[in-house]
């Protein structure tokens, strides 16, 4: 076997450079394939911080593998690399030495610069139709049953002397549907409170239920009715998912609100609530961007907003001028992408630019 | 005051984190993992608001004989028998507080998690009602991918699992990535609104 080895050609060209978009300690070697590498189980990667002596392996990779990244350096510190051919644990001689090279901490992400780009350009279009609706200009959107059905739903509540149901989601305040479920959670807290009629908000996270205890008293507050706030109304229930699911219907078995809203981040209890929802006779109105629950919130909810919608609420409700400016910033920004993967690709492929492929990437 | 307080430490953290996005420096990466202990430490401190929101609304409704109230008695109980098993025995392996967790809460949950499929039946009984052109493709999809997905589809029609594979690599993933860049494009939207301070619903403000 070793006069084999002996026989067998070493990698070549091995190239060192400081690994880029990283937080330092790292360096990353590249080399030319042995032309027996068919033959090889794999390389082995030496490493030393003399150009002559001092190797000792670093790590080992499979054959027809050209890359090594060393997360082992020492920032500012010079590195030499070499590369063997092994069969099993039998070595070839070295390939040619590297170049010196030392890694260091980057301060900028080059990788994630098209997701700089995409919030420049979302910036850039929010300030614009702000500065559009402030102006007077009408800037148009499209009708959402759900939200439209939301007043009527209030109404029936009102009518029928029952309660609304306000469930928050099962997440926390760091999610960006439970904050949208917030800002939901204060325009029907103000109906509500207009209407007179009693609101239930049973929380799964003692964060959420501080925000919403907020929301629905300056809400109440905001409708002149401060008198009608309940703290007990807006409450914790559990942070275990199925016993918050149980809590939920037990609370419209017992209470039989007339409307139950499901807003926020939802996982597998979500059909347990909205077909428990839908047995007690209740109009149920469902928004989330968990698409995986979308289903069954369309299946056993009378109105459902699917992902985007969600997030238009506030603004729709509102009609605030700025808000629903900020709903035209993101209609453009869908147009932009769309248009970047309809073109990104056909760029690529007619003049193979690789600055097209590396927008489309998503860093680590 | 009151409100210009909130809306700066949302605008300063919300840029800070912003930035530190696209630093991959250790000093950056440092302050986010410090940022996330931060949230650990206020998360554990709410804690407490929790169960006294708990504690409260149950007493009241003891107290008030309201229906049910029998429940909030054994709420009240097994609150208090976990947290003092908890902190006078510890949460060790094979300590009161595991097996509580061990052979009453675990299986609870198992109990719900596992009444999901009398729901499913009831929900795709709704949902595949033939009513209109929208519910009969709806239909029409359900009984193919279902079909597909056993045996019995493959026996009956071989092609069968390739219309299953080409239902869920194309239509079905269209519409799920269509949704997905709207959810996207909506949480950019309104982490943004939040911290330029466009939107302010999260204060109970107007």
């Amino acid at each position: 076997m070793i006069p084999l080895l002996f026989l067998l050609l070493p990698p070549s060209g091995v190239s060192v450079f400081d690994t880029p978009n990283d937080g330092g300690g790292s360096i990353t070697v590249r080399w030319e394939l042995s032309p027996e590498d068919s033959l090889l189980s794999g390389y082995l990667v030496e490493r030393s911080t003399h150009p002559d002596t001092g190797f000792s392996a670093v790590g080992r990779v499979g054959r027809g593998r050209d890359e090594f990244v060393d997360n082992t350096t020492e920032d500012g510190k010079i590195y030499y690399y070499r590369i063997r051919a092994r069969i099993g644990e039998d070595l070839s001689p070295p390939s040619p030495i590297s170049k010196g090279v030392s890694s260091s901490p980057q301060w900028f992400h080059f990788g994630k610069i098209n997701v700089l780009i995409g919030i420049v350009t979302f910036t850039f279009f929010l300030f614009y139709f702000i500065a559009a609706a402030k102006a007077g200009r009408e800037l148009f959107i499209r009708k959402i049953a759900g939200l439209d059905a939301l007043e009527e739903a209030v109404g029936r509540a009102t009518e029928m002397g029952r309660p609304i149901l306000f469930v928050p989601g099962l997440s926390t305040m760091t999610d960006v549907a439970t904050i949208a479920a917030m800002n939901i959670l204060g325009e029907v807290a103000k109906t509500a409170a207009r209407y007179e009629t009693p609101l239930i908000v049973p929380n799964c996270d003692p964060i959420v239920m501080t925000v919403a205890q907020e929301v629905v008293k300056e809400a109440y507050t905001a409708a002149g009715h401060p008198e009608a706030y309940n703290p007990d109304k807006v409450f914790f229930l559990s942070s275990s998912q199925f016993a918050f699911a149980a809590g939920i219907g037990g609370i419209m078995m017992r209470d039989k609100p007339a409307t139950n809203l499901f807003m926020g981040m939802f996982y597998a209890e979500s059909l347990i609530l909205a077909e428990t929802g839908a047995a007690t006779g209740a109009v149920q109105i469902a928004g989330t961007d968990a698409a995986m629950q979308l289903p069954f919130f369309v299946v056993a909810c009378d109105y459902t907003l699917m992902g985007e919608e969600f997030y238009a609420a506030s603004a729709y409700l509102s009609r605030e001028p700025i808000l629903v400016g900020s709903i035209k910033a993101q209609d453009y920004s869908k147009i932009i992408l769309l248009l970047a993967t309809l073109l990104g690709p056909i760029l690529y492929f007619a003049f193979r630019l690789d600055l097209i492929k590396q927008l489309f990437q998503i860093a680590r | 005051m009151r409100r210009r307080v909130p809306l700066t430490i949302a605008f300063v953290a919300g840029v800070a984190m912003i930035i530190q996005f696209f630093i991959p420096h250790k000093a950056s990466k440092d302050f986010y993992f410090s940022v996330l202990d931060w949230y650990i430490i206020v998360a554990a401190f709410s804690l407490v608001l929790g169960v006294q929101s708990l504690v409260h609304v149950h007493i009241t409704r003891i107290r008030r004989r309201r229906e049910g109230y029998p429940y909030s008695i054994l709420t009240i109980i097994a609150v208090a028998v976990t947290a003092i098993s908890g902190i006078f025995w510890g949460t060790g392996k094979g300590s009161f507080f595991i097996r509580i967790y061990q052979f009453i809460t675990v299986p609870m949950g198992a109990t719900m998690f596992s009444l999901l499929a009398f729901f499913m039946a009831s929900a795709a009984f709704r949902a595949f009602r033939a009513r209109n052109l929208e519910a009969s493709l709806l239909l029409v999809a359900a009984v193919i991918v279902m079909l597909g997905r056993v045996p019995i589809g493959f026996y009956l029609l071989p092609k069968l699992p390739d219309v299953v594979e080409w239902i869920l690599s194309y239509p079905s993933l269209a519409a799920y990535r269509g949704i997905a860049i709207g959810v996207g494009l909506g949480m950019i939207g309104t982490a943004l609104k939040i911290i330029l301070g466009v939107e302010r619903r999260w204060l109970g403000e107007r």
